[in-house]
Formats: structure tokens, C-alpha cells, sequence
């Protein structure tokens, strides 16, 4: 899907919506197709405007090498870290079985 | 959708009609002290979900900082591997769902690595192999899932998965080669050779433990066949978590012949992950890699670019210890040691224990002797890595030590070395325990021989004729009666002293 092809299927929608897990219906796919692409154009302008003298950038700040010394900090502790989760058992979050993965 | 199987084939046969191709990726655990980005301890084996935070449990709003040191030790081995180093680089969100990754995204690096077109150099049999270094790239480590309800603790058959993500988060480094070619029917060796010689390379860095049974270095073995003289690539298959140097091995060998029976009976390879069975020294398919396998991969967002400076390379590179195989050669001048008598401590992966034992004092055959046959030994029975074997360099020399002392003989060295390998303590408390020492004083040793001269007349009689030889004979008894401890050196001379 590059910049300038922004023209975005059902397929592509429905492709995407099942790598990121999410149940669309029929009537969803048909009503995001358009809509997506029509995002996808208004972005494209941009590229418009960018000439080759501005660099693509992916970071707001111009920022790099924050970094933090190799030191150990406190953790939370286990009854913390398993607060929110749905199920535990043995000190471990319990999760349903994994599918299509390992024979 | 898998292969399915079709007559074996041998691995000499599959290599008269076919060139394999090998690709590796290994993953190394740093020995940071704190997780990637953030501070959490990584100490091995704490109990599940103690040391996790809000960024390596992935809660919302949890903001990730690098750790500087792992960045210094992927530019360290980026360098022992003759890499470029980038000069700017980002991390990118590697995106997917699994328990494993609670972030529902593994932060790694695509299409920029740290580290890239490098190379290294191993040797086999005495002939020298150039490996093609691709990229060496900065990733987290996910976390541990247990498989509850099935049999063996694998997914099949599991009711539900327990996750502890004490390891989610730990600094990785993938070392990916370019495709390995031209290595032939020596290819399991190559590719264990390989993995050895990165493992030598990077404990010498002091940046990982690399201990393959804990994990912190797992390795990938990719395979594909081609018909001998076709320079086009086969389709490969991608075997995961070959996890000993025996296995690597013998994972090459098996897909070698795996490949070659599905090509002859002219199916073709899928390209799928396969599953490496240790106890049975055969692979069998995991997931089939499909269109559906799509990381969408983009800049992390949350993390700035990583530019490290040239000064700040150089200097990282000033600290590099000596390139292993200079190191070599250059211990091998010290020792005073043949090829093959080189290859011999690097087969057995003792090189740093002869090191050591070197350094604390032993003579370096001396060194020697005792890895490649005690000890070696003993980490065979046992069935560990010879790093593992429960004595220190430093006790070795310590015994042999007490040898060049006259205090023990080589005889009780082997039973000071059982001792302090069932646990017993240091060479000189096993010593002292077993009451091993060598007697070498004239009362006690003087009543042994009387009785050997009294008990061996005949004997007695050649030795007074002048025919020393035969005092070979009166020591043994001696030496019998006092199991061993006798000072043999000793009692030849009171032998003599009597009867000469």
C-alpha cells in the first residue's frame, strides 16, 4: 500500500482487519473501504507539498540517543502485576489455549 | 500442507545429487543487568512475574528508554563480526498477537539494523570458512508460556497457557548470516562450527553468558537443496530453537535427507518453521509462513533514533579483546601446543578452561590432560557442556599443583578429582578427607618395604645381584600395600639403601 496508490479494497480492509484481530461485518467492510481511501488521499497531499528536500521523519522532535544507564529499578510486585489480569494461576497469567501455532 | 514423507534418504546420497544451503540466525541474550527499555532486574530463574514494570507488561501509557549498555554490546559484536555499524538507526514495532509479547508487538529493528555486512571466520578440519554476516540487529525477548493440560507440556493438547514475563523484555541481539553456500557434505559441521565459534566470540566480549540450556542463545538452522550446478536457491524450511551444538548438527543432517526425500519424489518444499526434536533427531512442521504472516513493521514511535557516534564506535572497538582466532594462535605459541593438539581443546570446547587453568598455574599439557580426559569425561556421563562440569579452573591447577608438589601421585589426582566432582570441596580438603596423600616418610614407608623384601626373596635376591630393574616389582607391592600412597620415588631408594 504506497502513498500514492491510495485506493483501498474490501479485500484490504478485510486483510487488515483480521491481522489486527478486528470482527468487522459485511456492512463495515463495505463502509470502510471508502473511507480509508479517502484518509489515505488526504495524506498523499502531503507528499505533494514534501519536495525532495524534506526529509521523511518519524519522530516530532529531532531527537536520538536517549538512553538510561544499565541500572536496576524496582518491578512491581507480583500481586500488582497480576491485578488486572482476567485469570491467574501459579503466579502467571492464564490464558486460553494457543491455536494453529505448534504440533 | 506439509511435505508429505517419502522414502528416507541418506545424507551421503541426498549430497551426490544436492548442494545444500544454510542460513542462521542465532539470538543472543545480553547480560545486561536491567531489561531494554526498562529497568527491571533480568537475573535467570526468579520466580514468575517479579520482575516486570508497566513498559515490559505493556500497560498503557508506559513509556519504553533504552538501555545504553545494550546498545554498546550490539556495537561490540556488530564489530567482532567485522560489521558496519550504522550511524543512525531506529527500533521498528514488529507487530502480531501472542501471549508471549503482552504489547502485542515485539520492539526489534527492520530495515535498519545496528549492525550490517560483516563477516567471520571459522575452521573445520583444518580447512578455514568465510560466513557472509547480513545484520545484526537489537530486539526483547518475549516471555515464557507454560502449556497446561497436555501431555508433554508442548501447546498440543494444552487447555490453556500460563505466561510469565519475566523474560519479556530482556535485550537480544540476532545475528543473521547471508546464505552459506558451497559447504557441502561438511555443512553440519559448518553450521556447528559456526555457532561455536559466535558463542567463543561473544563470551569473550563478556556481553551475553551464552549458555544454549538456559537459553540465552537459541539458534535458527535454515536449509534448502538445490541439484548440484543450479545456482538458483531451493526453497527452504526454517528449523527454530536448535538449542545445543550437537543438535545444530544434527538438525542440518536430518533436513539435508528430509529435503532430498520430498525433492526426489518430486513434491516440492513448503516453506514452513519446523519443530526440532531433540530426543528423536527429527523435525516435524510447524506453521506453514503465508501471506498471512504480516509484521507491518513501522518506526517505533516511542523511542528516538539511535545514532551512535564515530568516537563513540572507536572506542568501543579500542576495547574488543583479541579476535578469536588470533587469540589462538597466539595461545598456541604460549603452550607450545601442535594443530592438533589445538583442535583437540577447541572439538571439546575447552579452550578458556585450558585458559584459565593455564593462568592459575598448571603447566599447559598438564591443563590439557586434565580437560580432555577427566573432565571431559565426567561432562559426558553426565551428558552437560564442559563449562558446566562442577570444578573450577583454579581447582585444576590446584591439583596439579599438589601433583608437582610430589604430594599426590597421578594415580590419587584421579581420586582427587572424584572427590571434588561428587562435591567433597577443594582439592586439599578432598585430600585430606580421603587421606590421600603420598607417604614419603622413611618410618612409615620403611616397614613396607622390609615386608616386600621379606615376602619376595627371590626378587630381593636379582636386586642384590646388582639387577636394579626388578625393583620395579618390591615398589609395586609396596605400593599395593599402602594403596597407592606410597612416594615411589622414595621407596626406590630405600629399596636400594637395603639391598644394593
Amino acid at each position: 500500500m504506497s502513498g500514492s496508490n491510495a485506493e483501498i479494497s474490501r479485500d484490504d480492509v478485510a486483510h487488515l482487519a483480521n491481522l489486527a484481530r478486528i470482527d468487522l461485518t459485511e456492512d463495515e467492510l463495505e463502509r470502510l473501504a471508502p473511507q480509508l481511501s479517502v484518509i489515505l488521499e488526504s495524506v498523499a497531499t502531503v507528499a505533494q507539498v514534501a519536495a525532495n528536500d524534506i526529509p521523511p521523519m518519524s519522530h516530532a522532535v529531532p531527537l536520538s540517543n536517549v538512553f538510561r544507564p544499565d541500572e536496576v529499578r524496582p518491578s512491581l510486585t507480583p500481586e500488582q502485576a497480576l491485578a488486572a489480569a482476567p485469570q491467574v494461576d501459579q503466579q502467571r497469567f492464564a490464558v486460553p489455549r494457543i491455536l494453529g501455532e505448534e504440533a | 500442507m506439509t511435505t508429505t514423507s517419502a522414502d528416507p534418504v541418506t545424507f551421503e546420497d541426498a549430497l551426490e545429487r544436492y548442494d545444500p544451503v544454510m542460513g542462521m540466525e542465532v539470538h543472543v541474550e545480553l547480560n545486561t543487568a536491567s531489561k531494554m527499555f526498562c529497568g527491571c532486574s533480568t537475573v535467570f530463574g526468579a520466580d514468575p512475574n517479579t520482575q516486570v514494570c508497566p513498559v515490559c507488561l505493556g500497560l498503557p501509557g508506559a513509556l519504553p528508554v533504552v538501555n545504553a549498555r545494550a546498545i554498546e554490546s550490539a556495537i561490540k559484536i556488530g564489530l567482532a563480526l567485522n560489521c558496519s555499524i550504522a550511524p543512525w538507526c531506529r527500533f521498528a514495532r514488529k507487530n502480531y498477537f501472542y501471549p508471549d509479547m503482552p504489547k502485542n508487538f515485539q520492539t526489534s529493528q527492520y530495515d535498519e539494523p545496528i549492525a550490517y555486512s560483516g563477516w567471520t571466520e571459522i575452521e573445520v578440519d583444518g580447512v578455514s570458512y568465510r560466513i557472509e554476516i547480513e545484520r545484526a540487529h537489537m530486539e526483547e525477548d518475549t516471555g515464557k508460556s507454560l502449556h497446561v493440560g497436555g501431555a508433554t507440556g508442548r501447546i498440543h493438547g494444552a487447555s490453556h497457557s500460563l505466561v510469565d514475563y519475566n523474560r519479556a523484555g530482556i535485550p537480544l541481539i540476532e545475528i543473521v548470516t547471508k546464505p552459506i553456500e558451497g559447504t557441502g557434505a561438511k555443512s553440519p559441521e559448518v553450521a556447528r562450527a559456526y555457532v561455536a565459534h559466535l558463542r567463543e566470540l561473544v563470551l569473550g566480549l563478556g556481553v551475553s553468558d551464552v549458555r544454549m540450556e538456559q537459553g540465552s542463545m537459541r539458534c535458527d538452522v535454515n536449509l534448502s537443496l538445490r541439484p548440484i550446478g543450479v545456482t538458483t536457491l531451493g526453497t527452504r524450511s526454517e528449523t527454530k530453537n536448535v538449542n545445543s551444538l550437537r543438535s545444530v548438527e544434527r538438525a542440518v543432517r536430518h533436513e539435508i535427507g528430509r529435503h532430498a526425500a520430498v525433492l526426489d519424489g518430486g513434491n516440492r518444499i513448503v516453506q514452513e518453521t519446523r519443530h526440532w526434536h531433540e530426543d528423536t533427531g527429527v523435525t516435524t512442521a510447524g506453521r506453514e509462513k503465508s501471506d498471512a504472516e504480516d509484521y507491518r513493521y513501522f518506526p517505533e514511535p516511542d523511542l528516538v533514533p539511535v545514532a551512535p557516534s564515530r568516537e563513540w564506535v572507536e572506542a568501543l572497538r579500542a576495547q574488543l579483546p583479541e579476535p578469536p582466532s588470533l587469540h589462538r594462535a597466539r595461545l598456541q605459541a604460549d603452550w607450545a601446543f601442535s594443530d592438533l593438539e589445538m583442535r583437540d581443546v577447541a572439538g571439546a570446547g575447552a579452550m578458556n578452561l585450558v585458559a584459565e587453568t593455564v593462568a592459575a598455574g598448571a603447566a599447559p599439557q598438564a591443563a590439557k590432560k586434565w580437560w580432555l580426559s577427566e573432565l571431559a569425561r565426567y561432562a559426558n556421563e553426565h551428558d552437560i557442556a564442559i563449562d558446566d562440569v562442577p570444578m573450577s579452573p583454579e581447582q585444576v591447577a590446584q591439583v596439579q599443583g599438589l601433583l608437582d608438589a610430589g604430594r599426590i601421585n597421578d594415580k590419587l589426582a584421579r581420586q582427587v578429582f572424584d572427590g571434588v566432582l561428587a562435591g567433597e570441596g577443594t582439592p586439599e580438603e578432598v585430600v585430606a578427607r580421603r587421606g590421600l596423600e603420598v607417604v614419603s616418610d622413611d618410618s612409615a614407608l620403611g616397614d613396607a618395604v622390609d615386608r616386600a623384601i621379606e615376602a619376595n626373596p627371590d626378587v630381593a635376591a636379582k636386586i642384590a645381584a646388582g639387577k636394579h630393574a626388578a625393583a620395579g616389582a618390591l615398589i609395586g607391592a609396596v605400593m599395593k600395600e599402602m594403596r597407592g600412597r606410597a612416594d615411589a620415588g622414595r621407596v626406590r631408594e630405600l629399596i636400594l639403601a637395603r639391598l644394593g
